[in-house]
């Protein structure tokens, strides 16, 4: 419950933070809550730590040239509380609530979040539904890459040695677009044993996202096609239940066995597609 | 590189600090100025309880999932377990021991008395730390709110009824004098 001994670095502006991740395994700190159990556990031993925490440009929420944008480093609680969040991307300022506990959201980042990529985290599957680019920053400059293209499997990113996440950045909705997101959370952790988000623009296509049910968090296409700039009516929703999660591996543990989240899967996407109805 | 003012001293804010070296770090517990010397894998839980000798604080999971280690830092309830403590140089702190004057308690902490809201007491500073949290968050209107708000603290013990009992009668202003 003790982690092993690493170098500490902190870092005050995002440059001095990429100077800092040298060779060996450097981890990134943030707000911690997906590191420090992993380094209790020893399922991490890095050789140094770079907390960029203080770093102000990872911060905060402001929209820009059609995109609303969340630095790194902001707090789910922060999130929860920006009102450009509530009246634009409600979802996820409907979603950060229920993540975790009030202690979590006071500390936890959404770059964090993200980095880890955990099979069952929330934000993975919202900044998918969302057409979200998840900006980051290395040696050779800013690049983006898309969030459909950022998770590669079980913890697994498209971050390359020496990049850090910088912001998530979103198209802005256009008006009439109708969100959701619906988990079935794990009853002590709230991590999503399944979690389904939907984003439907108002021509009728319709962004759809699971997590929780493979090793990463994907975009569902077959569910995407099936309710494509139809009405959403109760045939087509059950057609898109009927495509949703089939041929993706399908995680099953103690909490549920695959065949019980392919079904949650098939329920959840119900749920979300009802609410935007 | 900049400079930056801990306690009494000055350190180079961006200095790497080797495994084995401690790092300076100063913060307010309640009220009170602290200047430790820790390395960097020391958790705010652990410099409050081992460095400090604030053993109000409990250590539960240790892993942020069952609150007792819940404390206020700069306002906000936060797991000091996730903490690194050199991470919070110049925070303001408040624990268990900061929240009763020197002979009275606390109303919160009467209430819980009154209402026997727990039984074994190890999570008791970890609900009253993190009901104050929630309190000056400004929500908490029903008992159900209250639930939903202090879900972060595990009772083992079972004494949630009595918990938001407690909580509820010292937010509508009944708590014993």
């Amino acid at each position: 419950m003790i982690p092993t001994a690493f170098d500490y670095q902190k870092a005050s502006t995002v440059d001095e933070a990429i100077a800092a991740l040298t060779d060996g395994d450097v981890k990134i700190l943030a707000g911690g809550h997906s590191l420090l159990p992993a380094l209790k556990l020893r399922l991490n031993q890095p050789s140094k730590l770079v907390n960029i925490a203080g770093i102000e440009e990872l911060k905060g929420i402001k929209e820009e040239d059609g995109e609303i944008v969340i630095g790194a480093a902001t707090t789910y609680h922060d999130i929860v509380k920006n009102d450009i969040i509530k009246s634009k991307l409600s979802f996820f300022s409907d979603s950060a609530s229920r993540i975790g506990d009030v202690q979590v959201r006071n500390h936890g980042t959404i770059g964090g979040s993200l980095a880890h990529a955990d099979p069952s985290a929330d934000w993975t599957a919202l900044v998918l539904a969302a057409d979200a680019a998840i900006e980051v920053k290395g040696k050779n400059g800013k690049r983006r890459i898309k969030a459909t293209e950022f998770f590669t499997g079980l913890f697994s990113t498209a971050l390359e040695e020496g990049e850090i996440i910088t912001a998530v950045r979103i198209p802005s909705p256009a008006e009439g677009t109708k969100t959701a997101y619906q988990k079935f959370p794990q009853p002590a952790s709230r991590f999503a044993m399944v979690g389904c988000a939907v984003l439907r623009k108002p021509d009728g296509v319709t962004n759809i996202a699971f997590t929780g049910v493979s090793d990463n968090a994907f975009r569902d296409a077959a569910a995407e096609q099936a309710v494509a700039g139809k009405p959403l009516d109760d045939a087509t929703i059950e057609a898109a239940a009927n495509a949703a999660a089939e041929g993706v591996s399908i995680l099953s543990d103690h909490y549920a066995a695959a065949d019980y989240r392919k079904h949650l899967a098939k329920v959840y996407l119900k749920k979300v597609l009802h609410a935007v109805a | 590189m900049s400079q930056h003012t801990i306690g009494n001293s000055n350190y180079n804010s961006q200095q790497l600090y080797d495994a084995d070296e401690t790092i300076p770090v100063g913060f307010t517990v309640n009220g009170t100025h602290h200047t430790l010397q820790l390395t960097a894998a020391t958790t705010l839980l652990d410099a409050l309880r081992e460095y400090m000798h604030l053993t109000g604080t409990k250590k539960g999971c240790d892993h942020g999932q069952c609150g007792a280690c819940t404390v206020l830092l700069n306002g906000k309830r936060v797991n000091a377990c996730l903490i690194l403590a050199v991470t919070k140089d110049g925070a303001d702190i408040t624990t268990i021991e900061g929240i009763a004057t020197a002979d009275m308690l606390h109303p919160l902490q009467a209430a819980f008395i009154e209402h026997d809201a727990f039984q074994c007491g190890y999570c008791t500073p970890g609900q009253i730390c993190s009901a104050l949290g929630m309190l000056q968050e400004g929500r908490a209107n029903t008992a159900e709110e209250i639930r939903e708000l202090m879900s972060g603290n595990l009772c083992r013990c079972g004494a949630y009824t009595n918990i938001v009992d407690a909580i509820l009668q010292y937010k509508n202003g009944g708590g014993r004098d």
